[in-house]
């Protein structure tokens, strides 16, 4: 029995018995979840599933797992997936991270690792080929990012590749993020908190063999300079990457966050990719591991006479701790970038739930007293403090590094207002933080229900919307990241199917695909979503919805007035659901489960809609 | 020849590498090798063909010689015996030692049409480039560890802290 393109095995490791263990993965199992998000979801669903509410994401009992997939190491653009129970939504995320341990697990004779239990002391795993060791990281703890490669390197003798959280892992800050190298980061779902709730500073993986055989290597050559020549001719990508969104996502199509999102639009010239390429850009291109397409640069800003680095600010990066925060001096959101990478923040959903906090300010629920020192947009001071706040969990950043939605929560006990009342200002979808593009002026995600109907939440790079057999669906993000490759560099499911079938020798069809494939994993996701936690439960009726700031008319801009109809959301997310075979509540039907295998879901689902309907 | 300044740090020249010659995407057997110390700054490490060959003179078994065609080092697989001399007598430390392999790996320029240049300009990057060996003796200058490298471009690319 071989397995083109996988390995077959997936590494076990009990941090609370230290046992580490290898598992094979039949090989239907692969054909019915593919790999990486889908493999991740299946695997959660078997070990946890039945006891899903109960399983508190920062405690001992969570799965903290990290996927490759088939595609992974063959297609252009390299990624892992980080998974396991959110801290912020309390479903699952496929947490995508562009690094060297994806290939370098699969050369070590791997295709993921599954982490269970939680040490008492800070470890590191240290993978090389056939031998695991969970290595004491006592002096590693404690250590920001490029302080803590700096060690490892001294530790090691050399560079290996590695994943690793920072002190807003360790804190247990659930808008913390999975890293790697300097400035890469797995960031939706809070998974950085996972690993620290499991005393895991680091993963390192030295891996000495070639990538598995694929089946058919004519065609997989073939595929694999069609996509090499298409992807390295996108040159403006490849020049300015996504850090052009910093002015074209705000001034050309009015979906850009800006002060909490009361706005979408701005026509400052000085907050563009241009101004950094001209002034900050020390490397460009700079590019990962088997990537044509290097969207990557590499800025150094100085403020008050210390140095940043970071890279780009990718667009994301940039809008959350610049723009949305008020600041529209690029060098000052590079430097907030950077610093969130250090602590090992995500920029999102930090960015997210400061541009809440900030809001709250201006509009006098809180004040001086609640943080120690002045709040104000743009304010490069404060908010540098604020981040470092966060991910220490320091006075009142202790409350936000809940995450928006929490902190809406712990707010409200405390200043003893409405939660509804402050709802209003987050800006999230199911406990996570909507990514860096609005959805009122229709130009740049034309779907009302990208975020509403998402599995994964205010996710960005996970949207849904119809036709759900498409590329415009939620099915899309799941090819992406359960074949395991980099969204920039996929180019359509055409070619990414037939890509997979020359990988593994699989017969798959689009139709298969988006019929069976794609609906399965997502009806699973859907399924243990809605389960949800012991502190948080999302009612679909409710929580299936756009931020209430999507609803409010864009103040400027040539969208000036634009805004999310809730007749439009309700009516197409019927749509969606109907065509995924979901019922009116979005929970897959019976029928739908026996179709697509997931017979022992049946009783679950059961009393899911037993207890929403009653 | 390598241009530091247009290297991405992509590797594609390592995937070309072991494609060209095992057949399999291998990133430890790759005959060149990319390190990156700091960020943005690669530093892509091939033989560079000395004018003197060190390695070649090191070799007790007489399992390195110069090919005619190219000048690269070429390894005679039966009588390499890893014993490590050429690895300790390349300026660069250069010649590789892998898992899985019973013989050192140079590059040996595929026979005149290296993998790593093609894939590397197929793709619009252009770092590294084949030249016809020049006559003075720069290009063992080349030839160093890739950290005593990195050091260099770091100070240019990255500057003080």
């Amino acid at each position: 029995m071989s397995y083109f393109g996988l390995t077959g095995n997936l590494l076990d490791v009990d941090l609370s018995t230290g046992k580490t263990s290898v598992s094979k993965v039949h090989r239907i199992t692969y054909r019915m979840f593919l790999g990486g998000r889908g493999l991740a979801t299946y695997i959660l669903w078997r070990e946890l599933g039945r006891k899903w509410r109960q399983v508190d994401p920062l405690s001992p009992e969570n799965l903290l797992i990290v996927m490759t997939g088939p595609l992974t190491g063959y297609y252009p653009g390299i990624k892992l997936v980080v998974s396991g129970k959110s801290p912020q939504s309390n479903g699952v995320v496929g947490s995508a991270i562009s690094t060297d341990v994806a290939y370098a697990l699969k050369s070590a004779g791997y295709d993921g690792l599954i982490v269970r239990g939680a040490s008492k002391d800070p470890v590191y795993i240290y993978v090389e080929d056939d031998k695991v060791e969970v290595r004491d990281a006592g002096r590693l703890w404690g250590l920001k990012g490029s302080e803590f490669l700096e060690a490892l390197r001294k530790d090691l003798g050399r560079d290996l590749p590695s994943l690793y959280i920072g002190p807003a892992g360790e804190n247990l800050v659930r808008t913390s993020v999975v890293m790697s190298r300097w400035f890469h980061a797995a960031g939706y779902g809070g998974y950085g908190a996972v690993m620290g709730s499991k005393k895991l500073k680091a993963i390192v993986v030295k891996g000495s063999g070639p990538l598995p055989k694929v089946a058919n290597p004519e065609e997989f050559l073939k595929l694999r300079y069609e996509v090499l020549d298409k992807v390295s001719q996108r040159k403006t990508f490849r020049q300015w990457g996504t850090t052009a969104g910093l002015w074209s996502t705000g001034h050309d199509t009015s979906s850009e966050p800006i002060k909490n999102w009361i706005e979408e639009w701005h026509d400052n010239t000085e907050f563009s990719h241009v101004v950094m390429e001209r002034k900050y850009w020390v490397k460009n291109p700079w590019a990962d591991w088997g990537c044509p397409l290097a969207c990557m640069k590499v800025s150094k800003v100085s403020i008050d006479g210390k140095t940043y680095y970071t890279d780009g600010p990718d667009y994301e990066m940039g809008a959350y701790l610049g723009s949305n925060l008020g600041v529209f001096k690029v060098e000052e959101a590079t430097a907030l970038s950077s610093l969130a990478d250090e602590l090992g923040l995500c920029g999102i959903q930090t960015g997210n739930a400061l541009g809440f906090a900030l809001e709250l300010y201006e509009r006098g629920y809180l004040s001086r007293e609640d943080l120690g020192y002045e709040l104000s947009w743009g304010d490069f001071k404060c908010l540098s403090r604020l981040l470092e706040d966060v991910a220490f969990r320091r006075g009142f950043g202790a409350v936000l590094a809940e995450g928006t939605y929490r902190a809406a929560l712990k707010i409200a006990e405390l200043k003893k207002v409405g939660v509804d009342e402050l709802l209003q200002y987050a800006v999230q979808v199911k406990g996570v933080g909507v990514g860096a593009h609005g959805i009122r002026s229709r130009k740049d995600y034309p779907q009302p229900i990208a975020y509403a109907a998402s599995v994964q939440g205010g996710d960005h790079t996970s949207v849904a919307g119809l036709p759900a057999n498409s590329e415009e669906s939620e099915a899309w993000a799941v090819l992406i990241d359960s074949g395991v490759v980099c969204m920039f560099t996929a180019i359509d499911d055409t070619t990414m199917i037939k890509y997979l079938n020359a990988v593994t020798g699989w017969n798959l069809s689009k139709e298969e695909f988006y019929g069976v494939i794609a609906p399965r994993i997502l009806s699973l996701q859907r399924i243990l979503l809605l389960l949800g936690g012991s502190d948080v439960v999302w009612d679909p009726r409710k929580h299936d919805d756009n931020p209430p700031r999507f609803y409010e008319p864009l103040p400027s801009g040539p969208y000036k007035g634009a805004k999310g109809d809730s007749e439009e959301v309700k009516s197409k997310l019927k749509e969606y659901y109907l065509s995924l075979g979901w019922d009116e509540l979005g929970i897959p039907t019976e029928e739908t489960l026996k179709k697509l295998g997931l017979y022992d879901a049946v009783e679950v689902v059961r009393n899911l809609r037993k207890e929403l309907t009653t | 020849m390598i241009d530091y300044n247009l290297c991405t740090g992509c590797r594609l020249c390592e995937i070309a590498c072991t494609l060209k010659h095992e057949g399999l995407i291998w990133p430890d057997a790759s005959r060149i090798k990319v390190f990156e110390p700091y960020p943005g700054v690669p530093v892509p490490q091939v033989c560079v063909q000395c004018p003197d060959y060190p390695c070649v003179a090191s070799c007790p078994t007489k399992a390195l010689k110069v090919s005619d065609v190219s000048g690269a080092v070429l390894v005679d697989s039966a009588l390499c015996t890893l014993c490590g001399n050429c690895v300790k007598a390349c300026p660069g430390g250069i010649p590789r030692i892998v898992k899985g392999f019973s013989y050192v790996i140079i590059c040996d320029l595929c026979g005149g049409d290296p993998a790593c240049v093609k894939e590397c300009s197929r793709v619009g990057y252009n770092a590294l480039k084949l030249i016809k060996k020049p006559s003075s003796t720069t290009i063992k200058l080349y030839a160093k560890p890739p950290e005593v490298i990195a050091e260099d471009l770091k100070e240019r690319v990255l500057g003080g802290e």
